[in-house]
């Protein structure tokens, strides 16, 4: 005791106290907080369970009755779909607020605490349910017929090879290498942020799944030419023209200009 | 070579700071010339013609990776995928490689020779006058004379005139001929197959569409019925591609209401900037965008342009539903779709 009272006055002890202090703060608060520890896998109603997700998490925004606020649209009637998308790709809850929610690599939440918001907000309203496993099969789709409807419904804005492209304002399409095929029907049917809503009446379950099936093959075809400068067409292609090649040129012209020493 | 000598002579070199502007400037003439380290040194001269031998020599050696990649390799060997190469074929990328060694050796080693072994005195050679001697533009001046006085077109009216008619005359063919390049072409430019009850079908799978099939946010893209059975069906999908969209209807303002049915409206998909397909929608916006020149459209303004070179708004095909429910052209379009033409009424 003697020894820590002599050293109360070392130059790192005012460092250590606060030091403790914040941790001390921080565990209290992490045990203090609701949500995460109070979703606790259980055989409660799945229902209930994400309700008091969506209290802790969501309600700040989206309203304690999912009505909506400004800048936060209404999640009555959006439907599972739109949960398990906005939230399984970590676009929801929202890091920010701007132009666009971008997709971010940690989510969150489990598969079971997804699960569990995509029934509460499904119980508000009728909408579109999570596809099954047979809706999102790339194998069971026709290429050809998804290249084409892909080609005519979404590679104006996603381009024809799915790389994505640029929006007004800052906004932006995403692209859909990498993105499961669960989450691309899902974003068809939901019409997330800037994308417009294909019902299965405007594009079939079956066409959707051919859509599927022609991504995952562009996704997973070689590039024959070798370096495929990212599939953006005529800008990259020209940039690297321009710069890589015309480069070159004049350095050999410079070169042959140059007297030499 | 000291660097001085290269520099031209500091005139008076005076401490009192003024320098003496001479009346008229002299030719400096040329700079003095610079030896190269090959000119005075045998050992570089040496080393400079072995380093040209070694860029034939590599270039030769080029030359046959090529011939060996492409005989003895299979031209499916892949080295799999390459980061910032993509995938890649050993026998193509070394043929290229070859090939690119081959000629560019050659080049490197005849540049490279020039420039250090072959002689580098500068050369003078002087320009002289344009003009030509007194003498010449006499003689010039004489044969004109002559030769007009020989043809006698001075004496002989007739013949100068009906020559001058004649060429006059001649060029009417050519301009006849080019006119006639081809039918004009009418009013296909302001018309499109759409008509009063045209059905709205999807493309590219078609079928009929449903009101009910649409929700708020929601974008098909539709061809008229029966395009596939016009005489020229591509001819025609140029002009008549229409972008149906679902949005709230108190968003629709008075005009676009007239041609809208439940919220659901009906615009070109041809830019009116330079034909390209209108079709970035986004849905919380409102805004049509086309991808080419970035023109944007507000839906809920009439298709008003608000941003970019486009400069009038998107035609709006009315639509209504028949009696099964169906959506149907209620009139066709009232514009011509698409860029401006001279003759756009």
């Amino acid at each position: 005791m003697t020894a820590l009272a002599a050293r109360r006055r070392h130059p790192l002890a005012t460092a250590l106290l606060v030091m403790i202090g914040l941790i001390v703060t921080g565990v209290l608060y992490a045990a203090a907080t609701p949500g995460r520890a109070s979703a606790a896998p259980s055989a409660v109603n799945d229902v209930e369970a994400g309700k008091q997700l969506f209290l802790a998490n969501c309600a700040t925004c989206h309203g304690t009755n999912a009505e909506g606020r400004r800048n936060a649209p209404s999640l009555v009637g959006v439907g599972a779909a739109a949960v398990d998308f906005q939230v399984g790709t970590g676009r929801m809850p929202m890091a920010a607020t701007g132009p666009q929610a971008p997709k971010v690599n940690q989510v969150l939440y489990t598969p079971e605490e997804i699960k569990q918001m995509a029934a509460y907000v499904a119980s508000l309203g009728p909408g579109p349910a999570i596809p099954s496993a047979e809706d999102v099969d790339p194998a069971k789709g026709d290429v050809a017929e998804g290249g084409l409807i892909f080609r005519t419904n979404c590679a104006m804005c996603h381009n024809i090879a799915g790389k994505g492209g640029a929006l007004t304002r800052g906004k932006y399409a995403p692209s859909l290498a990498g993105v499961t095929p669960e989450h691309i029907y899902e974003a068809l049917v939901t019409g997330p942020q800037s994308m417009p809503v294909f019902t299965d009446q405007t594009i079939t379950p079956a066409n959707k799944r051919d859509i599927i099936a022609y991504l995952k093959s562009v996704e997973e075809a070689p590039a024959p030419g070798g370096l495929s400068l990212g599939s953006l067409g005529p800008v990259t292609e020209g940039l690297v023209g321009w710069l890589v090649g015309l480069g070159l040129l004049i350095g050999c012209a410079v070169w042959l200009g140059a007297k030499s020493s | 070579m000291s660097e001085s000598s290269n520099l031209p002579e500091v005139s008076g070199g005076s401490s009192s700071g003024t320098v003496a502007v001479p009346d008229r400037f002299e030719d400096p003439g040329l700079p003095q010339h610079r030896n190269r380290v090959t000119d005075v040194d045998a050992q570089a001269a040496r080393r400079a013609e072995r380093q040209v031998a070694a860029l034939f020599g590599l270039s030769a050696v080029g030359t046959l990776l090529a011939l060996v990649a492409y005989f003895a390799l299979p031209y499916d060997t892949s080295l799999g995928y390459i980061d910032y190469l993509g995938r890649v074929q050993l026998s193509n990328l070394l043929v290229g490689l070859g090939l690119f060694i081959a000629l560019f050796g050659i080049g490197a080693g005849a540049v490279h020779w020039v420039k250090t072994l072959m002689p580098d005195d500068e050369q003078i050679q002087e320009r002289h006058a344009l003009r030509g001697s007194d003498e010449d533009r006499d003689i010039a001046v004489a044969i004109f004379k002559e030769s007009a006085e020989e043809t006698g077109v001075g004496r002989r009216p007739l013949i100068r005139n009906s020559l001058i008619g004649a060429m006059a005359l001649a060029p009417l063919p050519a301009v006849v001929l080019l006119r006639d390049l081809g039918p004009l072409p009418g009013s296909k430019l302001s018309e499109t197959i759409w008509k009063r009850g045209t059905a709205l079908v999807r493309d590219p799978e078609g079928g009929k569409i449903k009101a009910s099939d649409l929700v708020e946010g929601s974008v098909v893209h539709v061809l008229p019925e029966g395009i596939e059975e016009t005489e020229h069906p591509l001819n025609e999908k140029a002009k008549a591609p229409v972008l149906l969209i679902r949005l709230a209807p108190g968003l629709l303002d008075e005009t676009s209401r007239a041609g809208a049915y439940q919220g659901i409206v009906a615009y070109s998909k041809i830019c009116t900037h330079m034909g390209c397909p209108v079709a970035l929608y986004e849905q919380q916006t409102h805004h049509l965008l086309c991808p080419c020149h970035q023109s944007t459209f507000d839906l809920t303004q009439h298709c008003k342009v608000i941003f970019g070179p486009a400069r009038r708004p998107l035609p709006q095909l009315p639509i209504t539903v028949d009696d099964e429910g169906y959506l149907v052209a209620q009139d066709r379009f009232h514009e011509a779709v698409g860029p401006s033409f001279w003759e756009r009424g």
